[in-house]
């Protein structure tokens, strides 16, 4: 317990490093042009520098408390679910197909759905959406519609990776979904639904669903790591752009549809 | 005694935003592969760890970050020095990603990949000198998407021309570039937007859009992110191909 407790403080330092460089550059451009161009002491100067010792302090913790609880477990579920005498193939995996893998297929989904819900930048924008748009988009919302399309988008990635199929069309295909969604949205949720697709992958969801990828594509005959292994994260970040244009869709409609329901009980 | 209050409520929003991992694990451990959970104390308190941390870092968002994204758009619209907001703008992309760690891990199994693949020879000092070009090349195009992004909320510029544009520019070149880099380039293009930059770069573009007349935050100020995740993906492409 007390090894433990000391692993945890060096871990904590370690962290507590990384992100504090992670943080300088950042820092010094702001403050850079805030004091050499802007001139001008920005109000409430105390409160902000609080707010970045805050984001500092809490983005250490949280990393650390991922690395202590979620990662490993994560890794070695991806790890047990894409090993083929799990799926049932024998030792080499030889003889599976790709709906033998259906429970990696729900795993994904399920993690892609959960890592994002956690995902501190996706709080941060749904947060702004929801201030700038008056309530118009939910916080909630707009955070379970970039969620599913996780979900969706990591779950076709990895039926990618077992059949082998080039990743390229793939991608192509979702560009014109996107387009073609884009010609029939309301202008006001274009460029957030396009934004949703950077933010969803970074903290929490990029180590589970790398080592998903890598698992499956160390384990899978004919694949290698290296190159059928990435992928994933160019899922993840296409699919939210179609389910968040798609979820304005649907909200525009349910209203629409309540809005004549009231016309006429009205009449 | 207020301060606590909010602590509370956003201790309280935490942990439901980390209910679902816990489920999904809890799940799949106990009645998919059967397996014991190890260590079980230790899981528990990382898990504090998280809820606490998540919760200071939205504490943090709202005074910190937010807020000086705000001011500093709201000075340079007040300024009106165009060059001296494309050069914070240049210089918060480039600066915020060149030093990602997970940029340097993509960076550095990218450079494995073409050692594999015969485009480089496969010596260390080879592949970190192909890893840190590619490292700062997706910095630089970082650095020009914010630059590109922060020039659109000026114009008042529709967002879905450039960005599909980009999308053609994409798919053209992922015919011309050498096969290998094609996943690391579509990867690249999520893995640069960091958790401090979206909430800064977010609170920028909304700051720029609401205090420039005629532009509307939730139209104009959106979209610096996706020019974020879309300029790498292009950028790299090109680096295969030059380098390939």
């Amino acid at each position: 317990m007390i090894d433990h407790a000391n692993t945890m403080m060096s871990l904590t330092t370690q962290v507590l490093w990384a992100t504090g460089l992670d943080v300088l550059p950042i820092v010094a451009i702001m403050f850079g042009f805030q004091f050499l161009v802007i001139r001008k002491k920005p109000p409430q100067l105390g409160k902000i520098i609080w707010g970045f010792v805050y984001v500092l302090l809490g983005l250490t913790l949280f990393l650390v408390g991922l690395e202590e609880a979620l990662f490993p477990l994560g890794q070695t579920m991806a790890k047990q679910l894409t090993d083929p005498a799990f799926l049932g193939g024998g030792l080499n995996g030889a003889g599976l197909v790709w709906s033998d893998y259906a429970w990696v297929y729900v795993f994904a989904a399920a993690i892609g759905f959960a890592t994002t819900i956690a995902e501190p930048s996706l709080i941060a924008v749904a947060i702004k959406a929801q201030d700038i748009s008056g309530g118009a988009v939910g916080a909630w919302g707009l955070r379970i519609a970039v969620a599913i399309g996780v979900a969706v988008g990591v779950s076709l990635g990895a039926f990618r990776i077992v059949t082998g199929t080039p990743l390229p069309y793939y991608i192509m295909a979702g560009y014109l979904v996107v387009i073609i969604q884009t010609l029939y949205s309301t202008k006001w949720i274009i460029p957030l639904a396009y934004d949703s697709g950077g933010v969803t992958t970074s903290t929490v969801t990029v180590p589970v669903v790398a080592a998903l990828g890598l698992g499956l594509a160390s384990t899978i005959e004919g694949r290698s790591p290296l190159i059928d292994g990435f992928g994933l994260i160019a899922f993840a970040s296409l699919f939210p752009m179609m389910s968040v244009m798609g979820y304005a869709m649907l909200t525009s409609w349910l209203k629409s549809r309540h809005d004549t329901n009231q016309q006429e009980t009205e009449k | 005694m207020e301060g606590a209050k909010t602590f509370a409520k956003l201790l309280v929003g935490a942990l439901r935003d980390l209910a679902p991992i816990v489920l999904v694990i809890v799940f799949f451990q106990a009645i998919i592969l059967q397996q014991p959970f190890p260590n079980l104390a230790e899981t528990i308190v990382g898990l504090m760890f998280v809820v606490v941390g998540l919760a200071l870092f939205v504490q943090g968002l709202e005074m910190g970050l937010f807020p000086i994204g705000e001011t500093l758009a709201q000075a340079f619209a007040r300024k009106g020095s165009l060059t001296a907001l494309l050069a914070f703008a240049f210089c918060l992309g480039f600066g915020t990603t060149v030093a990602e760690p997970a940029l340097i891990a993509v960076t550095a199994e990218a450079a494995e990949v073409a050692a594999q693949g015969g485009a480089i020879e496969n010596l260390d000092m080879v592949k970190a000198g192909y890893a840190d070009g590619l490292r700062y090349t997706v910095a630089l195009s970082v650095g020009m998407a914010l630059v590109l992004g922060v020039f659109r909320i000026l114009k008042g510029w529709p967002i879905q021309y450039l960005i599909i544009g980009g999308y053609v520019v994409v798919v053209a070149l992922t015919f011309f570039a050498p096969k290998e880099i094609v996943g690391i380039a579509y990867d690249s293009g999520g893995v640069t937007t960091s958790t401090i930059t979206v909430p800064l770069v977010t609170a920028l573009g909304v700051g720029l859009a609401s205090s420039i007349k005629g532009r509307n935050p939730m139209i104009d100020g959106f979209g610096l992110i996706a020019f974020a995740s879309l300029t790498p993906m292009i950028f790299v492409l090109i680096y295969g191909m030059v380098t390939g």
